[in-house]
């Protein structure tokens, strides 16, 4: 079965279930929590959706059915949802193939395939994919890079509070002594989490105010520690040393290898995937954290980083409250994006 | 810069095209596709190339470049000048009031500079222009952006209005045209929070500070990197806000700027200035005809030329020539030139300006700039005799020097094989001197 098929399945069962729970009126914490999350996608990604699914579904009211012309409308689609051209001209070469060869002509069968196979690489390499940081070992060392601006600081709030909310000792550390009013913002963020914070001086050495916040967190019996590092733009070869000198400092003190999140901003274009490369290749990034995705874009430069780089998305901020970061579930992402083509019937 | 990888490609599709002796309407198509497979890695939206290409064809065809002697080269004109109409014809400019403040708003997106901007605004038109700047905190909800600004303020000796986070913008705006005008100010320059341009009550918010103190400048911020939806952005801020211009920031990483050309093409609004580095003073003045020609790998001797009469202290480079002519030159005059180059940036983004210039890897370059900082801790470790009369370091002086600053015998000999080859060159200037032509450029470097 395709993914389409099982989304639609999936999520047509989840209604059906809630009207015969909603009989029971007792809904279990789980169900709940599922519940609000996927409201949460909906909401945040219904612009987004506006934009992509809304369009796809446009389409098949246009077209009787697909010929060259419906072809060029969906690379118009999947470029504007910024998937790359690369990207978006392997997937439309794949579904003309495929069209031609099983002669398939409706629209609606051909956008259930163009999604199948927009998100096919994604999971056929993501089974394993963990999005939670796991507490075997504390204290838990979390680093946050990314280019300037994508909002690494902000998240690091948000993902605070989702483990403090999980009784976990969260410890931050402002390491990014470079951008004015960097620390003084962390600050902020503590003292409203009410949570400890290393800061260091203007200018110090990032790797030795980590050294400092981190050998605090063990002394500390934190769970998990939260290193902020300053913006980078990943052609500044300087920085990015600098950013590999930091992550030895953690590697020395924890005798293994951090998390690393890469922060990546939904408006970003095809630049996504040279800051992904560029870093990956300079440190062990163990996830994405994609932001901004309540604005409009489409944030389709995730499946070209998926597709390319293997890096998974773990996070994704879907609003600017606090409880706005919900851990990344493909399903939920696709139901927000496409929830117009799959309850269409 | 930005553009780069785009240069980078129409060189390609140049190349192609200079095999052949004949342009065909074939071959032209072949040319446009490079052309828009480029753009649109670029980050041009996808209308805007699509409208693009269509202008060049029919251009190229009304034009009969067929019959033209050298077809490929007006294809490549055609493509130029729609490019530098795309980016907007002229170089555009704030204009200053002459009798009262002139009231600058930046707006944009969350993270996409306008605070760092708003303050290397402030540094450029105080220091280039001599103009009295004030600026306002009017960035209430990101926690410590008024902390961000201040402390940019305070670094560049700019006063700030400052009025907390209980305060609403509007409010603080107000209060920040009354102060420029009673205190004759020559501008203001407001700082707003980031937005999303769906987010209806903060955009109702930047209308009203609009609607209040009328500004003379709307300038829209956007980051290098965006992708396609960056039309969208611009549309609704211009479409609420009226915008007088662009800022495209963070033009100092690798992204391709293609959203600079369709902002510019979907709004109509200028590009005023873009950001190309996290210093103060990194804010350059944006020139479409000059962007254009650079993605077309005709480089940018204008944009450099420029650079070199800001950043280069003429007295100190005076001070050189006639160091150089009258044959006294230490390592402390040496060092003085290294520091004088450095000024003008990087050399990655001087070498760029320059067309035909060798391909130098990232690596090779900040390895260039390494040796820089390494020549200026060694000359640093010497005494002041050792500086003006090189020739007396020997071997136990070296061990010194090299124990001081952390290098070795043979670095030291390296700064002094590279002092020994500039003093040579300069006695080959001091012949060309006699002539009373001193050359403009002398390379040492």
């Amino acid at each position: 079965m395709g993914l389409f098929k099982f989304l639609k399945e999936k999520f047509k069962k989840k209604e059906k279930e809630e009207v015969s729970e909603s009989s029971e009126s007792i809904k279990s914490e789980e169900t709940k929590k599922e519940e609000a999350s996927l409201e949460k996608y909906n909401k945040g990604l219904e612009k987004s959706r506006k934009n992509f699914s809304n369009k796809l579904e446009e389409l098949t009211k246009r077209y009787q059915e697909v010929n060259e012309e419906y072809f060029s409308e969906l690379e118009e689609i999947l470029i504007e949802a910024d998937c790359g051209v690369s990207f978006t001209l392997n997937i439309l070469e794949d579904l003309l193939k495929y069209s031609k060869e099983k002669k398939i002509t409706s629209p609606k069968e051909i956008n259930e395939l163009l999604v199948d196979r927009m998100f096919l690489n994604y999971i056929k390499e993501g089974d394993d994919i963990k999005n939670e940081i796991s507490f075997d070992v504390t204290p838990q060392v979390l680093i946050m890079v990314g280019v300037n601006g994508v909002g690494k600081t902000t998240t690091i709030a948000k993902l605070a509070k989702h483990y403090i909310d999980e009784h976990k000792k969260v410890l931050l550390v402002a390491a990014d002594t470079f951008r004015a009013g960097a620390k003084e913002q962390l600050v902020v963020w503590a003292d409203r989490l009410g949570i400890d914070i290393v800061t260091g001086e203007e200018n110090e050495d990032p790797a030795s105010v980590t050294y400092k916040g981190v050998s605090k967190g063990q002394k500390d019996n934190a769970d998990l520690i939260i290193v902020d590092t300053a913006g980078r733009l990943q052609n500044k070869k300087n920085l990015m040393e600098e950013l590999k000198k930091i992550v030895k400092v953690i590697e020395k003190l924890i005798n293994r290898s951090p998390e690393c999140f890469l922060v990546i901003d939904a408006t970003t274009g095809q630049n996504g995937v040279l800051q992904a490369a560029a870093f990956k290749d300079l440190i062990n990034i163990t996830g994405i954290v994609i932001t901004k995705m309540d604005g409009t874009s489409k944030g389709g430069i995730i499946l070209a980083i998926r597709e390319e780089l293997g890096i998974p998305v773990r996070f994704i901020g879907l609003g600017e409250k606090f409880d706005d970061l919900e851990e990344f579930d493909l399903d939920k992402y696709l139901y927000g994006l496409c929830s117009g083509l799959i309850k269409d019937e | 810069m930005a553009f780069e990888a785009l240069q980078d490609k129409f060189s390609k599709v140049i190349k192609k095209l200079k095999g052949q002796s004949r342009l065909t309407e074939s071959n032209m198509d072949e040319m446009l596709k490079e052309v828009r497979i480029a753009l649109l890695e670029a980050d041009v939206n996808y209308k805007v190339v699509k409208e693009f290409i269509n202008k060049v064809k029919e251009k190229a065809l009304g034009e009969k470049v067929f019959d033209k002697l050298n077809p490929s080269e007006m294809v490549i004109k055609i493509v130029r000048d729609e490019l530098v109409e795309l980016l907007g014809s002229d170089h555009c400019e704030i204009n200053y009031n002459k009798n009262k403040p002139t009231i600058i708003m930046l707006v944009g997106l969350q993270g996409s500079g306008k605070t760092t901007t708003a303050a290397k605004l402030a540094n450029l038109m105080k220091n280039k222009l001599k103009k009295k700047v004030l600026l306002a905190a009017g960035d209430i909800y990101r926690p410590a952006a008024i902390d961000q600004l201040a402390q940019l303020a305070s670094s560049i000796q700019v006063d700030l209005v400052n009025l907390g986070t209980k305060v609403n913008p509007v409010e603080i705006s107000k209060k920040a045209k009354e102060k420029a005008y009673n205190d004759h100010y020559d501008v203001l320059i407001i700082d707003t929070a980031g937005r999303l341009q769906i987010d209806e009550p903060l955009m109702q918010e930047l209308s009203d500070i609009k609607k209040e103190i009328s500004p003379d400048e709307i300038l829209l911020l956007t980051d290098a990197m965006a992708g396609q939806d960056s039309v969208n952005v611009a549309k609704k801020f211009n479409e609420t806000l009226g915008l007088t211009g662009v800022v495209m920031s963070k033009m100092d990483g690798d992204s391709r700027g293609g959203a600079a050309l369709s902002i510019a093409h979907v709004t109509g609004v200028p590009i005023k200035f873009i950001g190309v580095g996290e210093k103060i003073s990194d804010l350059d003045i944006f020139y479409p005809d000059r962007m254009a020609e650079r993605i077309l790998g005709m480089g940018d001797i204008l944009s450099l030329v420029d650079k070199v009469t800001e950043n280069i202290d003429e007295k100190e480079a005076k001070k050189g020539i006639n160091k150089f002519v009258s044959g006294k030159f230490t390592l402390d005059d040496m060092l003085h030139q290294m520091k004088q180059i450095q000024k003008l940036g990087s050399l990655g983004s001087l070498l760029k300006f320059i067309p035909g210039a060798p391909k130098v890897s990232s690596d090779q370059l900040s390895k260039a700039e390494k040796e820089m900082k390494d020549f200026e801790v060694i000359i640093n470790s010497m005494t002041k005799e050792e500086r003006e009369h090189p020739e007396i370091l020997k071997n136990s002086r070296k061990c010194r020097i090299a124990k001081g600053s952390g290098k070795t015998n043979a670095d030291i000999n390296r700064v002094l094989k590279r002092y020994e080859s500039m003093k040579e060159m300069m006695k080959k200037m001091k012949g060309m001197g006699k002539n009373g032509a001193i050359p403009k450029n002398f390379k040492g470097f």
